[in-house]
């Protein structure tokens, strides 16, 4: 797992090493087509038309975003060895320095005022864990309280006298541009609103894909590249993943550790610092104190639900995304929807688990799970929003506690390196 | 170790004057690059406060120490229990729960309340604990999703339960019965308010928790356990049942962060309850390097700083929020400080057992100063 902390021997080490599943572009978009179809059979079978409404798809899509890049800045230090709870006090960082910037400057002065507000901080926690060695994790947490301070007294600072401003946010900021593609965008629109199985959806779909996709949104897929081609592809990627998998040999090859783990680290807080900004410039249009609301913990949790690489966290991510999308525009209704989803899920495994892999007790337990859900579908016409608004923490918890254990995190990731350790 | 030598004694206090230090200087850059009057920010700190504010600093401390032992007691075995904060609320509103019903008179409802707290607070880390044994899921993560789901749980069943606080627009359970209400302790003379009753508990978890980490078995093992764990597993400690436990008892503790508010100053468990209290006790067992005397100075420290800084408006003209900045450079520095001293410690102690084997074997010639 991710953190440094115990490792309490959950790691098994099975006789023949299973190489995981690594899919190929087309099977990906298979993946994607699956998904759609599942979604459109619960539409039609529950009757909850928001579950993959393109409305819903853009709002999922704008709350994925900042979760992703995040999530991406995980991926870069955790590569590198350096786990990085503190991207949250990142993004909180990011999300006032676009307001700040954001507000006197421009909108793209407030995407710099972002990476700025996150490479601060990720300065800090370089300085802690990479210079000075302190446990990752108490960095990391000591940040997120001093970025949280740090915004607070910053806002009160300087957004209360602002027309339009308060204590606790700033005014309203300008908006960066977004595309949407003309003739197709409504043409795909009239196809949804026929409420065609699979066709419909699937127009949502595409139609959630080209309108009104904002320039960071692309920017933030063009990163998601642009890192993937960075560490898989090129000889400092392959530096910089050697000093998180194995730093005494990567040193021993010449590698500068520390050079790699500080700037790996200082990556990480422009990307998290980004995904604040996201917030603060797009999704909301305004800074608020308190907006990232846990976002980076759940980027780092996307992270490690994506294996460390970025394919599986840009599912991650979209996942999340979607649940917290769900929960924000539908509500109970379309929560309630998953309930049905999430019973039918559990009892397939419990068969699965007993039929195939011979486990009763595992398979009944969940079995029986899922039945309570099933009744719990039946028997209500909605979930309670306040529970509806915990959709995505509980989403997250269910996910990882199915994958964890098929999870390989690099080999010294949390490990605390100093200069000449390996001597 | 438990020899008192006078240089760990000087190392063990160099660290936090260290700190103390450079967190003065930092804040100070801080509040001139932002144009703030340092002057007045720090004679208004700094000054000394009234007894009404003696009593606010030792009432808030008293739940910060609560906090801060309860994230402590992981902390020993590098066991990362970021879930005080859920676990606390979750316990709180139990116990108001339990509480507010009045099946048991006076004193006995408020013993009962609080094992109905612990409870409560166990019940909610051990998901947490079960994830990490059963599932792997780093307990980092799994306590930052449970806190947010604790939210919601505790607010849909408050909706269930609440009763209108007459006279406002918040909604509790129901209040507590005035004979389990507790006044308060007037411990500081010339002052109107009181200093919580339940501050007894907060010093009964201080020694118990001296008592059970320092003297016990289970003590040994969980200090064994977060030093080396490959150490712990071969001397036969198991972990897992070793993480399950800890949890739990972290849990357990939180339950009680939220007891001296309910029954000394709130009566009942609603919307305005106190929040964000698990975040402090995070920091604040970090400042005190999770040691009972080390953490009580940081919970004094820390709701110092809270309560001089509400005069920060009025006296200096600066927003009350930069405590939070002198807070955080405090931590930081702290942190930081803890570790170099260590590595100066480990750097002196190789000196000497380095001088030692030479001064004992003079024909060998002698190593000096081996790098750390």
């Amino acid at each position: 797992m991710s953190a440094a902390g115990l490792e309490v021997g959950t790691q098994k080490v099975s006789g023949t090493p299973t190489r995981r599943l690594r899919l190929s572009p087309l099977q990906w978009v298979g993946v994607a087509l699956g998904a759609v179809f599942v979604l459109s059979v619960l539409r039609v079978v529950t009757g909850a038309n928001d579950v993959d409404s393109s409305g819903l798809l853009i709002a999922a899509i704008g709350l994925a975003v900042p979760i992703a890049l995040a999530g991406l800045g995980g991926l870069w230090s955790e590569r590198a060895g350096v786990v990085n709870i503190g991207l949250e006090g990142m993004m909180i960082l990011g999300t006032w320095g676009a307001g700040f910037l954001g507000y006197h400057m421009g909108p793209w002065m407030g995407v710099v005022g972002a990476i700025i507000g996150g490479a601060l901080g990720a300065l800090i926690h370089a300085v802690a864990t990479v210079t000075f060695g302190v446990d990752h994790i108490v960095s990391g947490v000591a940040l997120n309280i001093v970025a949280l301070g740090f915004a607070k007294y910053l806002s009160v600072r300087f957004f209360s006298t602002l027309p339009g401003g308060g204590p606790t946010q700033s005014p309203p900021l300008p908006q960066l541009p977004s595309f949407t593609l003309p003739g197709l965008s409504d043409a795909l629109g009239t196809l949804e609103q026929q409420h065609i199985f699979f066709v419909s959806d699937l127009a949502g779909v595409l139609r959630a894909l080209c309108t009104n996709v904002n320039v960071l949104t692309i920017i933030a897929v063009g990163l998601f590249i642009a890192t993937w081609w960075v560490l898989w592809r090129s000889a400092f990627g392959l530096r910089l993943r050697s000093v998180g998998e194995s730093p005494v040999a990567a040193e021993s090859l010449g590698v500068n550790v520390i050079r790699y783990k500080f700037v790996a680290v200082l990556v990480s807080g422009c990307l998290a610092g980004l995904g604040g900004g996201f917030l603060a410039l797009v999704a909301a249009n305004v800074f608020r104190d308190g907006q990232t609301g846990g976002r980076g913990y759940i980027g780092l949790a996307a992270m490690i639900f994506g294996n460390w690489r970025p394919g599986g966290l840009m599912a991650g991510s979209a996942l999340f995304g979607y649940t917290d999308a769900a929960q924000l525009r539908g509500g109970g209704t379309t929560v309630h929807a998953f309930l049905l989803l999430f019973a039918v899920l559990l009892l397939g495994i419990g068969v699965w688990q007993i039929v195939r892999r011979g486990r009763r007790t595992q398979g009944l337990v969940a079995i029986v799970v899922g039945v309570l859900v099933g009744i719990w579908y039946f028997t209500t016409e909605i979930v309670p929003p306040e529970l509806s608004g915990t959709t995505p923490y509980v989403t997250t918890l269910l996910v990882l506690a199915f994958a964890s254990q098929r999870l390989r995190m690099p080999a010294a990731d949390g490990q605390i390196y100093r200069k000449g350790e390996g001597h | 170790m438990n020899r008192l030598n006078p240089r760990r004694l000087l190392l063990g206090v160099a660290a936090p004057v260290l700190a103390l230090g450079v967190a003065f200087v930092v804040t100070s850059a801080i509040l001139l690059v932002l144009g703030d009057p340092v002057g007045e920010v720090w004679s208004t700190i700094l000054s000394w406060p009234r007894p009404r504010q003696l009593v606010q600093v030792v009432n808030a401390a008293t739940i910060y120490y609560l906090s801060a032992v309860a994230v402590a007691v992981g902390f020993r075995m590098n066991l990362f229990n970021i879930g005080v904060d859920g676990q606390y609320r979750v316990a709180a509103f139990a116990g108001a729960l339990f509480a507010g019903q009045a099946w048991f008179p006076g004193p006995v409802n408020v013993l009962l309340t609080i094992v109905v707290a612990m409870a409560a607070g166990g019940l909610w880390a051990s998901i947490a604990a079960y994830l990490k044994v059963r599932r792997g899921i780093s307990e980092v993560i799994s306590t930052i999703m449970l806190n947010a789901i604790a939210t919601g749980v505790v607010q849909w069943l408050l909706l269930k339960v609440a009763v209108k606080q007459p006279g406002s627009n918040t909604i509790s359970t129901e209040p507590i019965p005035e004979s389990s209400q507790l006044a308060g302790l007037g411990l500081i003379p010339g002052a109107t308010n009181k200093v919580y009753t339940l501050i007894v508990v907060a010093v009964v978890v201080g020694f118990g928790y001296w008592f059970i980490i320092n003297k016990t078995r289970f003590g040994f093992d969980l200090r064994a356990t977060g030093r080396s764990e490959t150490a712990a597993v071969a001397s036969g400690v198991k972990v897992p049942r070793m993480v399950v436990t800890t949890m739990i008892a972290s849990g357990a503790l939180a339950g009680l962060i939220g007891m001296p508010l309910l029954f000394g100053q709130d009566f009942s468990y609603g919307t305005t309850f106190q929040a964000g209290l698990g975040f402090a006790g995070i920091g604040i067992a970090l400042l005190g390097r999770n040691h009972p005397v080390g953490i009580a100075i940081a919970a004094l420290l820390w709701s110092f700083l809270d309560v001089q800084s509400n005069a920060l408006q009025i006296r200096a003209g600066v927003a009350s929020e930069v405590v939070f900045i002198i807070q955080g450079v405090i931590l930081f520095a702290v942190v930081i400080a803890y570790e170099l001293i260590r590595r100066l410690e480990v750097r002196l102690e190789q000196q000497r057992v380095a001088r030692e084997l030479a001064a004992s074997r003079p024909d060998t010639p002698a190593v000096e100063g081996a790098s750390a």
